[in-house]
């Protein structure tokens, strides 16, 4: 899990260019968007797009976005819900 | 008036016809970033750019830096910008991107006046704003416009200029156009225009 969370981490600051950023300067459970990394909707379409690139994951159901997206400890989750499955 | 104007050629940035930044040896990508660290400009959203923006908002910041824009109210300044290669460098990436998964980070940046909107958010002006795709820089039309908007559009202060790039080719050259400023600056012409584009 920890392994994974670092990697999201830096496959974040890559795909979303926060070179101001560096790993550890975001918080395993820290609110991706509003007042956390302040992400905006063009940064949700591209943690959709690197799932699917990544991890082979296709979100389907709009519901689902905000709880897989609201932290990189949520995002972990889902992947590993997903390999397990 | 024109009492600004700047280049950015050959990863050199110059204004006023004095060097401010140069990053020959970088790669144009890093050459962009570089230049940004220098003018210290803290707007994290720069890194999320294309290179389109990237220019013309690095060509902005020198630009202004030492001008008091906020002397005048945002709707009285405008920005009219033109290239030849409009958003073609940017296109090209997204037509790469989309055989694999497409970036909507790279689609909103398929147009070319968005470093327009760029430039209007980071400097908080709110008047009239215009892209001009043309062959070549065409001074005589950016200065017929430009002067129409003085005119009937009560405008104080514009942006204007040319800011192109095509993969690592780029040529931008910004000027600033004030209605008040004195006797500072030189005349807003074509011949002019002309003059300091060649330089």
């Amino acid at each position: 899990m920890e392994k994974l969370m670092n990697d999201l981490k830096v496959q974040i600051i890559e795909t979303l260019n926060l070179k101001q950023l560096k790993p550890e300067d975001i918080g395993d459970d820290q609110p991706l968007f509003m007042e956390g990394l302040g992400l905006d909707s063009i940064d949700a379409l591209e943690l959709i797009a690197l799932l699917q690139q990544k991890y082979n994951i296709k979100i389907t159901d709009p519901q689902e976005g905000p709880k897989i997206f609201k932290s990189v400890r949520t995002m972990a989750e889902s992947i590993q819900a997903h390999q397990g499955s | 008036m024109i009492t600004n104007y700047c280049y950015i050629r050959n990863k050199t940035i110059v204004v006023r016809g004095e060097t401010l930044f140069n990053d020959g040896s970088s790669s144009f990508d890093d050459f962009l970033i570089n230049a940004y660290e220098f003018l210290k400009a803290d707007y994290p959203k720069f890194y999320k750019m294309d290179n389109l923006s990237k220019l013309g908002f690095l060509a902005a910041e020198a630009l202004v830096h030492d001008r008091n824009l906020k002397q005048y109210s945002p709707e009285t300044v405008a920005v009219v910008l033109s290239n030849s290669a409009a958003s073609l460098d940017t296109d090209l990436r997204f037509l790469q991107s989309t055989k694999n998964v497409a970036s909507p980070a790279l689609f909103v940046y398929t147009l070319p006046n968005i470093v327009v909107g760029e430039i209007c958010i980071r400097h908080k002006i709110t008047g009239e704003n215009t892209f001009f795709v043309t062959p070549s820089f065409d001074p005589e039309f950016l200065c017929f416009y430009a002067k129409s908007l003085f005119e009937r559009n009560h405008v104080q202060a514009c942006i204007a200029g040319w800011v192109d790039v095509l993969d690592e080719h780029h040529d931008v050259f910004l000027y600033l156009i004030e209605k008040e400023s004195g006797s500072e600056g030189m005349e807003h012409n074509s011949d002019a225009l002309k003059k300091l584009y060649a330089r």
